[in-house]
């Protein structure tokens, strides 16, 4: 028979000023973990979520992202004379040429330039992203030199708000409107005509396709269609799966760097467990030799003491993703280095970042209480009692 | 009326602890019988072995060479877990300093031996109650040690080791911790448990008086019985 979880609970409660400064601990570690995951998730979340799963995006073969891409305009023809894109509601093809670039823009406030995503759209791009929509002026004349801005990018650069100028590729730019891509990345992106900013900045060639399939099952099919024909250097990748490639390796360092502070941290932690667990058995060894001589085993006092270390993780964990949650709040603006743009994204806590947070600081409490546990359950009776 | 026959047989017990490098003898050689329904007490000057003669009666020490039977079961050749087992069913404690755990009510201070038996819930409670009612203290049983006067304590302590009814009660100085007024109560309950409830109780004393509440004296002296 056990001995019960109350008798663990109670004794966390009457030693409260200790038990609050070793959970405290714990809590700030399981802040730290689970901050990593909510940054890789919230990273993850924004670049998936730009992408549509019907859509699909070609790019030169062996390139990782736009910027790096290049499809000529013959072949984009080609592609857009294979069967199977769809059509949209005016009967033209649901295709869009786009152009990807990078320009250096000054932020407002502090001034420093920062690279931000020029997009050359088709009057197809907008109906393609159904999550971008028009939220202040008006959309860009095709063929002229206006441009419209997301609401990421006009809060925080210079000359991008409505009205404003901005200059690149040798010419003035008028921002006409601002558009707001929800979390997606888009958001941080200026949106133009391709045809006149592949003029602008003298580009024969342009850096994605992006269509919709008529059947998106077909998509394996057409993949092989594309990238099996010679003329074609190019390969074809549903959209969320090409976002999802461009974060990985962002999520890695921020996984690496985040692990790295977690163990360092967790030790500590883990160390303040061992040391809380060791001064309750040094102070409870008359009472581990009274419930020993009452008949309770060596496996039920381990067990109580096992209980209490990991109550005190479970108050830790439970404490530390409160305290993560309020860091949804927190808007992170930095460097997206596959694609040398700027990508603005937020914390994202799911159901099992909160549970793989709690298990992690159930581990370091079970980690820094087992030790002291054994020693409790290996108390002989006589000298336990002889202690008392 | 109480039934006089062995509850207890003690044979050629010996018993020795290592200090350093060196064997300290603390038994040697003892054998006696302990009847049925008796008030013993065990005296003797510190060191004399009495506490350690108590610990291998209650099963919570190992002897040297010898056997100790109690209830016709020979306790010297169970391992500890059985040991475990056995202490839970026939053996009851009361300790100097009372031993109570201090995080615990009255009440579940005395239900923690009940735990370790099958009894349900409501079960455990009438037993908790009864035992509660034996030592007058069922008006006390949500308080916590630190509420209670050191002579409730040690009645709290003597509810715990009755409530699983056992037949034998091991009392190591009972009385060592609590003023005259409150030692006197505790000794008549003990006497009370042994006219009334016919338990056995061997109890480790220094104090003469508590010592003449007890039916029968056993002296111990540098470990060996001094009186047969």
């Amino acid at each position: 028979m056990k001995i019960p979880l109350s008798y663990s609970m109670r004794n966390l409660l009457t030693r409260r000023m200790t038990t609050l400064l070793t959970a405290s601990g714990m809590a700030l570690v399981v802040m730290v973990f689970a901050a990593t995951l909510m940054l890789t998730d919230g990273l993850q979340k924004t670049l998936v979520a730009t992408g549509s799963p019907d859509n699909v995006i070609v790019i030169r073969k062996g390139a990782q992202t736009e910027v790096q891409s290049g499809v000529e305009r013959q072949q984009a023809n080609l592609v857009e004379s294979l069967p199977g894109i769809a059509i949209g509601s005016d009967g033209s093809r649901l295709l869009a040429k786009e152009l990807v670039v990078l320009i250096n823009l000054p932020k407002r406030g502090s001034n420093k330039p920062s690279n931000v995503v020029i997009r050359g759209t088709s009057p197809a791009s907008l109906a393609l992203r159904p999550q971008v929509r028009l939220v202040e002026g008006r959309m860009p004349r095709s063929g002229s030199s206006e441009i419209m801005t997301g609401s990421g990018i006009a809060r925080r650069f210079q000359g991008t708000g409505i009205g404003e100028h901005l200059r690149f590729g040798m010419r003035d730019w008028t921002v006409v409107g601002i558009f707001d891509g929800g979390t997606t990345g888009f958001n941080s992106e200026v949106w133009g005509d391709v045809d006149q900013l592949m003029q602008a900045f003298r580009r024969p060639v342009y850096s994605s396709m992006l269509f919709r399939l008529a059947d998106s099952s077909r998509f394996d099919r057409f993949k092989e269609l594309v990238e099996s024909d010679p003329r074609l250097t190019l390969e074809a990748k549903r959209e969320p799966r090409y976002y999802l490639d461009q974060s990985e390796a962002m999520a890695k360092f921020l996984n690496i760097l985040g692990m790295t502070l977690t163990i360092i941290f967790s030790l500590g932690a883990i160390i303040g467990a061992m040391i809380t667990m060791y001064a309750s058995v040094a102070n409870r060894v008359g009472e581990i030799g009274t419930l020993r001589a009452l008949g309770f085993r060596r496996s039920s006092i381990l067990a109580a003491f096992l209980a209490e270390a990991l109550i005190l993780g479970l108050i830790g964990g439970l404490a530390g993703v409160f305290c993560a949650s309020f860091l949804q709040l927190i808007t992170i603006s930095t460097m997206n280095w596959q694609t040398f743009s700027e990508l603005s994204f937020s914390f994202s806590l799911t159901p099992v970042t909160a549970l793989v947070s709690i298990v992690f600081s159930l581990f370091m409490g079970l980690a820094g209480g087992l030790i002291p546990a054994l020693r409790a359950g290996r108390i002989s009776i006589v000298d336990a009692l002889r202690e008392s | 009326m109480a039934a006089t026959s062995d509850i207890v047989t003690i044979r050629n017990v010996t018993k020795s602890y290592r200090r350093g490098n060196q064997l300290v003898p603390v038994l040697e050689d003892i054998s006696f019988d302990i009847h049925s329904g008796e008030f013993l007490a065990l005296m003797g000057p510190s060191g004399s072995g009495k506490s350690t003669l108590l610990n291998l009666i209650a099963g919570i020490d190992k002897v040297d060479s010898g056997s100790i039977i109690i209830g016709g079961c020979e306790i010297t050749t169970l391992n500890e877990t059985e040991l475990a087992g056995w202490r839970a069913v026939n053996v009851g404690f009361v300790f100097q300093f009372y031993n109570l755990i201090p995080v615990l009510t009255a009440y579940e201070n005395v239900e923690l031996p009940l735990l370790l038996t099958r009894l349900s819930r409501r079960e455990r409670r009438e037993h908790v109650e009864a035992a509660l009612e034996i030592v007058s203290l069922t008006d006390r049983m949500d308080h916590r040690p630190s509420q209670l006067s050191g002579g409730q304590q040690q009645r709290v302590a003597v509810a715990r080791a009755i409530v699983t009814d056992p037949a034998i009660l091991v009392a190591d100085e009972p009385t060592g911790d609590l003023d005259r007024v409150s030692a006197g109560e505790i000794l008549s309950l003990m006497d009370h448990l042994v006219q009334d409830f016919h338990k056995t109780i061997i109890m480790v004393t220094h104090d003469p008086r508590a010592a003449e509440k007890a039916h029968s004296i056993r002296h111990l002296e540098k470990g060996l019985l001094t009186d047969g």
